[in-house]
């Protein structure tokens, strides 16, 4: 309760200093809008039904900008990882996996994500498959690195102790190698999220994809129409899903392995 | 398979080791850990096996475990030649090698669920049975990093006890702890012994451990890794790791130890 107060009066002091700032007309309103006109633009754009004569247009529209985002990065990331994890642990387990494609992960991991993005326009047009490519790449190459080098770091007394208690093939990679590379796994997640947001994002605002507008379209066309509400209500909105996105796909996680291996947390 | 079967003592195994050799390669070096080793263990016996280190004692018990494969000879266990590792000899290490993904009773649990013979419910009983055995039932929930080492020990005991295999197997399993700790851990490895009727290969450089719970305690000398010498324990049990009978013994094996290792020393210099 006490954290929690804490960061709501964290919170509202940040908004206190803005609307100050803004009463203060040091800068044009037109770059510095008011705290209440952003929260009019994430009004106007979500729940704001209008007017029976004039229905707004707008409603539901950042609601269905999130939704489209949301479901290029969540897809494109759970395809990263099911395909990372495996590939991952194989290239750990053998060696000639780890000269060639482990070699290949650590150099497109290297590669900034975003630059996937002229290549995946190119290959796929301006379309959802695009997206998936880049948000794909994005998070695989990095969950490959976090999964080999967690493998590679497991005790291999676990896996001694599991042979002698009858744990075969398959049972000892699942149940012994992969949990007990969970802490290497978990990070590894962690930062292949990050890359597959960032370069969702940035080819959102940069090319209009033809078949939805995701938040980084609202972001793009809050500078065409210089709303400059638009572009600080929608940033908020992203800041927002980086943290629930936190909170709910990595915090479970995290506590887990605080809780389990006793590392402080 | 019923509850009652599980959990009753189950006649322990005989190993027959047959001329084990088994030699390391280190860059250019070799290792000759083990060097036409033979030993018999019978039924239900508890046999120490010290050493300088480098003798090849804890290469025999992997090789025991099944866990590394010899370069000649053979194991029997029950007259049937070991393959590889099994449930029927499970091993007890010097780090615990308790899976801190998992409390304690998932790693109760995950060497059961390996059973295919028992219904869940029966599996949770038998972990009990076997935490009641080393006394920590009530650290049934806890994380592995919550216990001290002395209970990881315990609870890695319990974990190797839990499938009710013939033979146990321990690579210097109190060597990290304290004495205290030690001596406790002396005394409940004996009694679960005597309760649960295992073959016990018990791994130590520690002469005097090996004097207080062998039956009989084999001497290894190393460079190659030979039997050098046996010696029988005719001591009743439970034995105090401080009694002066014991300490006959130990000074015994001890001697022997030393008389081996000082000619050995001479001829290096």
């Amino acid at each position: 309760m006490k954290r929690f107060l804490t960061a709501v009066l964290f919170f509202s002091g940040l908004l206190l200093i803005w609307q100050v700032l803004y009463s203060l007309k040091l800068w044009s309103p037109v770059l510095v809008p008011a705290p209440l006109d952003v929260a009019g633009f994430i009004w106007d754009y979500t729940f704001n039904p209008g007017t029976a004569l004039e229905p707004n247009e707008h409603q539901w529209e950042l609601f269905g900008a999130a939704g489209i985002t949301m479901k290029r990065l969540l897809v494109g990331y759970l395809i990263g990882l099911l395909a990372g994890i495996p590939v991952g642990m194989a290239t750990a387990r053998m060696r000639a996996l780890r000269d060639t494609v482990g070699v290949l992960a650590l150099g497109l991991q290297g590669l900034p994500s975003v630059c996937w993005v002229p290549l995946a326009l190119l290959w796929f047009g301006q379309n959802e498959s695009a997206m998936l490519f880049v948000v794909i790449m994005g998070t695989l190459w990095s969950v490959i690195l976090a999964t080999e080098t967690g493998v590679r770091n497991v005790n291999p007394i676990y896996v001694r102790a599991a042979l002698t208690m009858g744990s075969k093939r398959l049972h000892t990679l699942t149940k012994v190698i992969l949990p007990a590379s969970l802490p290497f796994i978990v990070s590894g997640m962690k930062q292949g999220w990050a890359f597959a947001w960032r370069s969702l994002m940035a080819a959102e605002i940069y090319v209009t994809i033809l078949t939805g507008f995701g938040l980084g379209h609202l972001l793009h066309y809050g500078r065409e129409l210089n709303a400059m509400e638009q572009v600080i209500g929608v940033m908020l909105v992203i800041v927002s899903i980086g943290v629930a996105a936190d909170k709910i796909l990595f915090s479970p996680w995290e506590n887990f392995l605080h809780r389990r291996w006793g590392t402080s947390g | 398979m019923t509850l009652q079967q599980e959990l009753a003592p189950i006649s322990p195994a005989k190993l027959a080791v047959e001329e084990v050799s088994k030699t390391f390669r280190t860059g250019k070096r070799e290792v000759h850990a083990l060097d036409r080793v033979s030993l018999q263990v019978s039924e239900g016996e508890f046999v120490c096996l010290v050493g300088p280190s480098g003798c090849g004692k804890s290469t025999l018990l992997n090789i025991i475990a099944g866990l590394e494969q010899p370069d000649g000879g053979r194991i029997l266990a029950d007259g049937v030649p070991v393959s590889g590792p099994g449930r029927d000899r499970m091993v007890m290490f010097q780090e615990h090698a308790l899976f801190p993904w998992l409390d304690v009773m998932g790693n109760l649990m995950f060497s059961l669920r390996l059973k295919p013979s028992l219904k869940d419910s029966e599996r949770r009983e038998v972990a009990m049975y076997y935490l009641h055995l080393v006394g920590l039932e009530r650290f049934q929930n806890a994380n592995i990093h919550e216990l001290s080492g002395g209970m990881k020990q315990r609870i890695a005991l319990a974990r190797a006890l839990a499938p009710n295999p013939k033979v146990l197997l321990m690579d210097e399993p109190f060597a990290a702890l304290d004495a205290l700790t030690r001596e406790q851990l002396y005394g409940d490895i004996q009694r679960i012994w005597l309760e649960r009727k295992k073959t016990i290969v018990f791994v130590t450089h520690n002469v005097r451990e090996a004097a207080c719970l062998g039956d009989r305690v084999v001497l290894f000398s190393p460079n190659p890794g030979r039997v050098q010498e046996e010696f029988k324990i005719d001591l009743p049990r439970l034995r105090d790791i401080n009694s002066p009978e014991l300490a006959t013994y130990s000074t015994k094996i001890m001697r022997a130890l030393k008389g081996h290792l000082a000619p050995q020393m001479e001829a290096s210099e």
